[in-house]
This record gives structure tokens, C-alpha cells and sequence, in this order.
């Protein structure tokens, strides 16, 4: 045991033995009690308490703490310990303050004065100490108080060493939290490029870390490390390991250096300079060697250390991506870890190797190593190297092995972890159509590919087939055949019959000449399946039973007799109800030439990124391996056979009005509400939730909107305004049939806005049941006016894929209005008050909408101040005034619009008591009408 | 939300048994983790991070405790738990590796016991 010393707090041993023993919660609960209890007394009776005391009993809070109870006092107490000269007394204070306290804390300045002092000290200790704690909370406050301190005791020459590494690491934490209350003086960057040349490793290593980041904020000014960066990793990589005494660790020399030096060269291009490149070349070309020396010891951290070093100096060659011969060697590397008995290293090489197999250069050497990764497949009992199996044999794909590895992703599918079934079928899905030579392949595959995954089957993966397939019209009548003979299964999935119901919908025509699908045929076939649906699957074949009248005029009793049945003309589906409706008078009224217009096939889907891609993208925002595979195949996908992936963000929309086309056929009878619920019983893809990225304006107007609508949740607001505070209500409703877990809910704000808005929400319930719906309610203080608008971010885990929201809250300014009534004298007063530049705007602006003169006036007090009457000597004339409050004041706005009907032109012209707020409401207002 | 987090890493870590990787997907991370008898040492790290530094950066952080303990067990972790604090921030700091040398480190920790 390390010196246990008479001081060593023999009251916190006696207490942690006590709850050690305890036998139940119950028990532990009530000693903790009763320590708190008389922890608080002794605070607060005992003035006299000293250093000694209130380690011990600040140290006790801690372990309460830890154990995981919340700690609402002692706070002073550990400040206080902060300035004792005792260590141990001011080791458990700064302790007590980085675990404890968090950025609310109303000491946070009578700490960070403690903090300098210590920093100002002459004790190294005590500097320590102080720098840890620093870079364990490093909040802004404290990067604006030492942004002068901590930085010249970094470059100092007095500075010894073990401060130095402290003081480079806590620059990296304050430059995380806020780089740019960072402002380091350019006069010190070649001082910190030359910590990588220090003789002391330790401060190298901390060095590196902090230069990393200043890499990535401004590269160009710290070009120098790359020079000093490869020297240093030449001289350790060249060394013996007996060179370096305390910085080898099991024969390896300062691996952690190494690999964080390597890492740092990954930010720039492969260095210019002909000989610092060679030099590197050499260091890369040393690693890949000693990995083929026999191992200097059996001990496990030995290969480790070797290949971490080894691994990285691989990514690198990788990132450079320029010597075909390193590449070949680190594949020919990796290829051997694949056989290696350690599981991690294997996990690991197929990881790189994923990102090898976009290289063009080691493209081919990778896919030598087919038949180990199918092997992998087969064989790993670790779910998530199997997974980087996956991976890399989606990115080794190409034209020549495409059949074997689609394939084989197939055979494996059908055993595959749940986890990673919905999206092997996206890879498969992608692969298959990306390298299909003979389209009835690709779709022969893909039928296979919703009967064996069938619930794994997303919706993108079966809009896409018919995408497909209306776009190639070769393939029309087989497409039909196979969707046919596939319904003939006894057990069918939906998704099958979904497809299949829409495909001889478009092209039953094509196989009806033969006797074993006639129309009535098919049309019976299809039948039987019909009542096993869900309503979204039978609203899609009542379209198909439609496109029959068009195709096949013989069988149109038996689908109206359908159509009349009970069962859909009054069905409790309100889906079902309409179209079997409006299909059934459709088909009685129009005559065939009007039905065979509006029953046409589908015209062919523009081009465009494949949804899939998309939706794999979501599933794995993070994973390297699939952007590089992408890139990889972008030459593939601009060649100009098989579809064309172009990249647009707005092909989702563009896709929805394409799908419309049986959907305005509806309109022309119903009302149009029609058209959001028809959309989803057709091919179309919405469930990106980036691109339902959108700022609405309806919030202006009305004090309750939808905010946020994708394929899963719909987000609604409700505010309701009481001078400078907004209470609002968010209701969250899950539209599908899974349960959203761990959803959090966080509104953000800018840095300009945080002096400007102060927002308070409840916790949101974490679990969000199918179709139910959930509110969470807060308040949103105005504390003085503000432009830039909060942003909400919402996490969340559908079927065990995370996913992300982030949207615009539309809480404008105007929420802060309140109503002003007045008579045309005090207006007209009021309004002359007013007359400095700064405090009107006025604006002239083309109307966007028919003009209204009672739509405006609703406008108008929708926003939130009053519409006055007999003000303006023209009636058509708008005016009225309100009052902006913040909490801080109240600013009187008046306005005044002027129509212009000839011309077709609005004027408004607002005039606001502080300056800026005026041309602020203008902006808000001036599209809207 | 610590206590939360806590409980989701134990239960994806405790279920893997040897024949599985130290690596675990863990949200939009990676967990590095090592079994040391009863005791799991988890670090989270980023997934494009270097997985086996990071696997031997626990190591020779246990080393370490082992050396200052003589012989660590979890006992003498639990009963000086603020001293473990200590030496994590020797090797560890703002998410980063400090000090990699064995003897530096205990080298420091010597002279921080010997003070009042």
C-alpha cells in the first residue's frame, strides 16, 4: 500500500466499510442519510472546523456522490479547501469542484480567481493541480480568464516539464469549448510546433494532441509540424527500443507517440518537399518491416503496441494514397491478420481493409482476399466483425465479383444477426442494381431479397424495384411473369405483395395473352391475398383493381362488385372508404378513352441518387468505410449504363409530385386533403429526416403549427405569449408502429442568442409508444431582442437505429407582441416621436398573394399587434401598434401597410422605439403577403 | 444521465466473452475496454481513433495502479478512489493521452503521497 499516514482520513475508511456492509439499498440508504445529516450539521454549527475536517468530510460528499446521490451542499466548503497550501487539502477541493460542480455554479468566480492564484504560484504542484482542473471542466468562462496564463506557460522556458504537458492539454480542452475565446498569439505557433522536438517525451505527447487540433482550425499556419512531425517519427522508428528506457513499453518505442504523430500527418497531403518525403516513405516502409520480425515477446501487450503503430502508419498510406507500393504491402499485411488468431486484429484488418479497397491501386489486391471475408461471414462469432465482413465486401465489389458477392450476402442474409439484416438488404439492394449487366438478374434477385428478409425490407428497397422497372421498359414483362409467379407462393410477405400488386397493375397486360395468367387470373390471385393486408397494402392493390378496369375492360364487374363490397365502400379505413368510392363512380362515369388517360402507365422516374443510398447513409452516419466505398464507385455510376446516382438533395419532393399521378386522378373528386395520405400508399420516399429540414412561417401568423413532419414523427408547437415569456408545448407523436426509445430533446442556441433568449424545458418522457403522441412543455424568456433563431436537435432510436434531427425553431421575434390600442391622435403622436433612422424601416415589396383586404387584417393580428380602424384616411390602409417586451424593456412598435392594387405592390413601413427592431419586423413580414 | 450511461456501457460490455473483440460500437463511439478479473476498464473513443493505442493506453494505465498499490485490488480502488482520480490525471487529461512513462508517472505519484 502507498504510505498510509495517520492523516489518511480514517473517518472516510470507517464509512466506506459501512456501506460496504450493508446488506440492502434500504440500509445503505439510511447510513448515507444519517452521514449526510451529520455532514451538514457539522458545516454548519463547527466554524472552527479545520483543513483536516473538511477534506474528510468534503471527501465522504464525494463517495455519496459517486454512489449516486445528488450533493446540494459542501460547495463552499471545497472552494474553500482550494486555498489551503496543504495538498492533500486542495487535491480533494479541486476534486470535489471538477466531479461535482458544473458550469451553474454562482462560485464559478471565486474559483477561478483560486485557479490563478494556484497557476500564478510558484509551486509546480499546485499549478498542476490547478491546470487538471481546468481541463477537466474547461467551460468558456475559464478559456476567456486564462487565455493569456496557460498559453505562456506553455512556451515559457522556465516551465518544467510535467507542466508543460498539463498546460498543452488543458490549451486543447479550452480550445474544444470555445476556440474562439482562444486567441493565440501567432507570434507562439513556432514555439508550439517545436514542443514536438522536446527532449522530454511526455510533453511531445501531450504537444501532439493540442497541435492536432490547431491543425485542423488553421493548417496552413501550422505547415511547419509536418517537417518536425516525419523527423521525429523517423528518429524513434529507426531506434532500438532499448533507446528509449521508460518510453518503450514492451519492447515497442513510444507507440502512443508514434501513432499520434502518424495521425497528425493524416491532416495534410503527402508532404512536398522530396526529402522530408522520402524520409517518411522510409518511416512507413520501417513499420511495415518490423511487423514481419518475429515478436520480441509472447506477451499480448507487445503485438499490440507493434500494431497499433502499425495500423495507423497503414491508415496513413491510405490517406496519401499515392505509393502503390506501400499500399500493396499494407494490403498484403492486412491479409494476414484476416488468418490471425487474436479476434480483435482480425476485426481491425477488415476494417482498413474496407477503406484499402477504395484505393485504386490496392483495389485488386484486396479483392484476392474474397474468399476469407465470405469466410468471415460464415465463421466469426462476434456480431461486429461479421458486421466489418459486411462492409468490406460491399466495398471490394465491382463488375467482375458482383454475382458471387451478392450471393453470398444473400445465403448469409438468410442467418444473419437481426441487428444487421435491414442493412445487409441495402447493400445487397445497392450492389445488385449498381452492377446488374442483365436486369431480369437484378430483379430476380431482388424478389428473393423480400421473400428471404421480408419485415428487413425497408420501404426505399421496394419503391426502388419499381423504380426500376418502370424505367426499363425490357424488363416490363418479365418483371410481371416473375411478380406473378411469386404471388403464387402459399405464404407471401407484404412487401411482396405490394410489389407484385403494383407491377401487374402497370404491366398485367403483358402476360395475359398466356393461359396461365389470364386477367381473371391474376386478378383472383391477387384477391386472395387481399383480406391478410394491411390497409396501407389494400389501398395499393384497390389501385392495381383501378389500373385492371383500364387494362383488362373484360373483368370490370367483378372488380366494382369489389369495389361496392361492403367491406371497402364502408370500410372503417378512411383511406379504403375514399378510393373505393371514388374508383368505383370513376369507373361508372368515364368513358374508356377518358379512363385509359388517366389510368396511363407510369412515365419513367427521373434519375436521380438512389434512395438507398440515402437511406444507408442514415443508418450509418458515422462509419468511414461507406463514404470511401461511395467515392470508390462514383466512376462506376457516371459510366452511363445502369441507373445514374446524381446527387440531389431535392429529389425526394421531386419524387412525390412524379408519384402524384394517381393521386391527382383522386383529387379531381375529392378536396385535395387527399393528397397527403394517398402519397403514402405509393412508391415514394420520405423518410429522410434531412430533408424535412424546414423553417415554417405559419408560426408567424398563428400560435400553433407542425414543425417537423417525416415518415416517423410529426413535431407540433403551441405558444402562448405572457409579455416576455413564451410558454410553449411541444407535442412529439410517433407515426409508426415502433416504439421511439431514448428520445432527448435539446433546443440550442447560438452564441449571439444566449444573452438574447433564456429557454427552460421539462424533461421529455424517453419512450415514445406506436402512434401515441407525448407533450413536453417549457417556457422561452425573451431577454432582449434577438434575429438568429434557436435551433431544436432531437435524438432518437427507431428499430435500433439511431437518429437525428435538427430543425429551425420558429419562434420569431413577433411572439414577444402585445397588442396596443390607441386613437388616431396618439398614434400620429407617437408615430412623429419616432423619427430617427435607426428606429424606422420601411419596405416595398411585390404581393405574393391574391390581395386581400381581410386576409391581411388576419394577418396582421395574427402577428400579434393590433389592426386600428379610422387611423388611416384611406380605408385600405393598414395601421397599429404593439408592445415588444423583453425582460429587460418594453418596445413600442407602430406600422402602417399601404396596398397598392394597380400595381400589385405593398409598402409597409414599421417604426420601433430601439433601434434595429423595425427593419428586424419588416424582414419577418415582408414576403408574407 | 451519468448513472444512465453507466448501466448501458455495463450491459454491453458484460454480455461479450473472450472470444469477441475489446471494441464495442457504442452510439456514434467506440468502447475500448479490458477485463481485469471482476473489473472492466471501458475508455470511449471516437471510431475512426486508434483502437489498440487505446487498448494498451488501459493497460499501462493498470500497470501503474498496480505498481503504486503494490498488488491492486478492487478494494484499494474503492477505499482511495480520490487518489485514483490522481492517477488518471497523471496519464490522462482533457480526453487525451499526458504521460506514457511508467516511471515518470509513479515517479510523481511518489512524491504527491509524500505530501501533507
Amino acid at each position: 500500500m502507498p504510505n498510509m499516514r495517520g492523516d489518511a482520513m480514517r473517518g472516510l475508511a470507517v464509512f466506506i466499510s459501512d456501506i460496504r456492509n450493508c446488506k440492502s439499498r434500504e440500509a445503505e440508504l439510511r447510513r448515507i442519510n444519517k452521514e449526510l445529516t451529520n455532514i451538514r450539521q457539522r458545516f454548519r454549527a463547527d466554524k472552527t472546523l479545520d483543513g483536516y475536517q473538511k477534506k474528510k468530510y468534503v471527501c465522504k460528499l464525494l463517495f455519496i456522490f459517486l454512489l449516486g446521490h445528488d450533493i446540494d451542499f459542501g460547495y463552499m466548503e471545497a472552494v474553500n479547501l482550494l486555498s489551503s497550501n496543504k495538498y492533500t487539502e486542495k487535491q480533494i477541493g479541486y476534486l470535489f469542484i471538477s466531479v461535482i460542480m458544473n458550469s451553474s455554479s454562482d462560485m464559478k468566480q471565486l474559483i477561478i480567481q483560486n485557479i490563478r492564484n494556484d497557476i500564478q504560484s510558484r509551486n509546480p504542484i499546485f499549478i498542476n493541480l490547478a491546470l487538471q482542473c481546468v481541463a477537466n471542466i474547461g467551460d468558456r468562462e475559464m478559456a476567456t480568464a486564462f487565455t493569456n496564463d496557460i498559453p505562456r506557460l506553455l512556451v515559457s522556458g522556465d516551465t518544467i516539464d510535467p507542466v508543460k504537458q498539463s498546460a498543452a492539454l488543458c490549451l486543447l480542452k479550452l480550445h474544444r469549448t470555445s476556440p474562439e475565446s482562444l486567441q493565440l498569439n501567432t507570434e507562439w505557433t513556432a514555439r508550439i510546433i517545436h514542443l514536438l522536438n522536446d527532449q522530454h517525451l511526455g510533453v511531445a505527447t501531450a504537444a501532439v494532441s493540442l497541435i492536432d487540433a490547431l491543425v485542423k482550425r488553421s493548417p496552413d499556419e501550422y505547415k511547419g509540424c509536418v517537417n518536425l512531425a516525419v523527423s521525429r517519427l523517423s528518429r524513434i522508428v529507426t531506434s532500438s527500443y532499448t533507446d528509449f528506457q521508460d518510453y518503450t513499453y514492451y519492447f515497442v518505442p513510444a507507440p502512443w507517440l508514434c501513432v499520434k504523430l502518424l495521425r497528425l500527418l493524416e491532416n495534410y497531403p503527402p508532404p512536398e518537399d522530396p526529402s522530408i518525403r522520402s524520409r517518411l516513405n522510409e518511416c512507413l516502409d520501417t513499420i511495415l518491416n518490423k511487423a514481419q520480425e518475429p515478436l520480441k515477446s509472447k506477451k499480448v501487450q507487445h503485438s499490440n503496441a507493434r500494431n497499433a503503430v502499425l495500423f495507423e502508419a497503414i491508415n496513413l498510406i491510405i490517406h496519401m494514397d499515392c505509393e502503390s507500393s506501400l499500399l500493396v504491402r499494407a494490403c498484403n499485411q492486412l491479409g494476414q491478420f484476416l488468418q490471425n488468431r487474436e479476434t480483435n486484429l482480425r476485426y481491425l484488418a477488415l476494417e482498413s481493409m474496407c477503406l484499402l479497397a477504395a484505393s485504386e491501386f490496392s483495389h485488386e489486391a484486396v479483392k484476392k482476399h474474397q474468399e476469407t471475408v465470405i469466410n468471415a461471414l460464415k465463421s466469426e462469432r462476434d456480431v461486429s466483425v461479421r458486421q466489418r465482413a459486411v462492409d468490406l465486401l460491399y466495398a471490394m465489389c465491382d463488375r467482375s465479383n458482383a454475382e458471387d458477392i451478392v450471393q453470398e450476402m444473400l445465403t448469409y442474409l438468410e442467418t444473419a444477426d437481426y441487428t444487421i439484416r435491414e442493412e445487409m438488404v441495402l447493400k445487397i439492394a445497392i450492389l445488385s442494381e449498381k452492377y446488374a449487366v442483365d436486369y431480369k438478374w437484378y430483379l430476380d434477385i431482388m424478389l428473393k431479397l423480400i421473400r428471404i428478409a421480408g419485415d428487413f425490407v425497408s420501404e426505399e428497397v421496394w419503391y426502388r424495384v419499381i423504380q426500376v422497372v418502370v424505367n426499363r421498359a425490357d424488363v416490363q414483362s418479365y418483371a410481371a411473369k416473375i411478380a406473378f409467379e411469386a404471388l403464387q407462393a402459399p405464404a407471401c410477405h407484404e412487401n411482396m405483395i405490394k410489389v407484385a400488386g403494383y407491377i401487374l397493375g402497370e404491366y398485367g397486360n403483358l402476360i395475359a395473352l398466356d393461359p396461365r395468367s389470364t386477367p381473371m387470373v391474376q386478378f383472383e390471385l391477387l384477391h386472395t391475398k387481399y383480406h391478410l393486408c394491411s390497409p396501407t397494402t389494400r389501398s395499393l392493390i384497390l389501385s392495381t383493381y383501378m389500373k385492371f378496369i383500364n387494362l383488362f375492360p373484360e373483368i370490370k364487374m367483378h372488380i366494382q362488385e369489389i369495389l361496392r363490397h361492403d367491406s371497402n365502400y364502408r370500410s372503417s379505413d378512411v383511406e379504403i372508404q375514399q378510393r373505393a368510392t371514388e374508383y368505383l363512380r370513376l369507373s361508372e362515369i368515364c368513358s374508356p378513352t377518358v379512363l385509359a388517360t388517366v389510368l396511363e402507365i407510369m412515365p419513367p422516374y427521373p434519375e436521380k441518387q438512389s434512395p438507398l443510398l440515402v437511406r444507408l447513409k442514415q443508418k450509418k452516419p458515422l462509419m468511414e468505410a461507406d463514404t470511401s466505398s461511395e467515392l470508390s464507385t462514383a466512376p462506376i455510376a457516371q459510366s452511363g449504363d445502369g441507373p445514374k446516382l446524381t446527387d440531389t438533395a431535392m429529389h425526394l419532393h421531386q419524387q412525390q409530385q412524379q408519384n402524384g399521378l394517381l393521386v391527382s386522378l383522386d383529387t379531381t373528386e375529392s378536396n385535395g386533403h387527399y393528397e397527403t395520405s394517398a402519397s403514402s400508399s405509393l412508391p415514394s420516399s420520405l423518410s429522410s429526416s434531412s430533408a424535412a429540414l424546414q423553417t415554417n412561417k405559419k408560426f408567424l401568423f398563428k400560435n400553433s403549427d407542425i414543425i417537423f413532419e417525416n415518415d416517423i414523427l410529426q413535431i407540433g408547437i403551441k405558444g402562448e405569449p405572457k409579455k416576455s415569456v413564451l410558454h410553449v408545448e411541444f407535442y412529439y407523436g410517433n407515426k409508426t408502429n415502433f416504439n421511439l426509445t431514448n428520445l432527448s430533446a435539446s433546443i440550442s442556441l447560438a452564441d449571439e442568442l444566449d444573452p438574447e433568449l433564456r429557454i427552460h424545458m421539462e424533461p421529455v418522457q424517453t419512450t415514445l409508444d406506436p402512434r401515441a403522441q407525448i407533450k413536453q412543455v417549457g417556457t422561452i424568456e425573451c431577454l432582449k431582442d434577438y434575429r438568429d433563431l434557436p435551433k431544436m436537435s432531437l435524438s432518437f432510436f427507431y428499430s435500433n437505429v439511431p437518429q437525428k434531427i435538427d430543425f429551425v425553431l420558429p419562434v420569431y421575434l413577433n411572439k414577444f407582441i402585445e397588442k396596443a390600442e390607441m386613437d388616431s391622435n396618439n398614434y400620429f403622436l407617437r408615430w412623429r416621436n419616432l423619427d430617427k433612422p435607426d428606429q424606422e424601416c420601411q419596405k416595398i415589396f411585390p404581393a405574393k398573394f391574391p390581395m386581400s383586404h381581410d386576409v391581411c387584417a388576419q394577418k396582421l393580428e395574427g402577428f400579434g399587434w393590433s389592426n386600428l380602424h379610422n387611423i388611416d384616411v384611406n380605408a385600405d390602409n393598414f395601421c397599429g401598434a404593439g408592445i415588444f417586451h423583453t425582460s429587460a424593456q418594453q418596445v413600442g412598435c407602430l406600422y402602417r401597410l399601404e396596398p397598392n392594387k394597380q400595381a400589385k405592390m405593398y409598402r409597409l413601413t414599421i417604426r420601433a422605439s430601439k433601434a434595429g427592431v423595425a427593419s428586424h419586423l419588416a424582414e419577418l413580414l415582408e414576403d408574407q403577403f | 444521465e451519468k448513472q444512465k450511461l453507466i448501466e448501458e456501457v455495463h450491459a454491453l460490455v458484460t454480455v461479450r466473452d473472450a472470444k469477441h473483440t475489446n471494441f464495442v460500437e457504442f452510439r456514434n463511439f467506440k468502447i475500448v475496454y479490458r477485463r481485469y478479473a471482476g473489473l472492466y476498464f471501458c475508455i470511449c473513443v471516437d471510431v475512426n481513433d486508434n483502437n489498440l493505442a487505446y487498448l494498451e493506453a488501459i493497460h499501462n494505465f493498470v500497470e501503474v495502479l498496480n505498481e503504486f498499490f503494490h498488488n491492486v485490488c478492487e478494494l484499494d480502488l474503492v477505499f482511495n478512489f480520490y487518489k485514483v482520480y490522481s492517477v488518471v490525471d497523471e496519464m490522462f487529461l482533457a480526453g487525451e493521452i499526458r504521460e506514457t512513462s511508467q516511471i515518470k508517472v509513479l515517479k510523481q505519484l511518489t512524491t504527491l503521497t509524500s505530501l501533507e
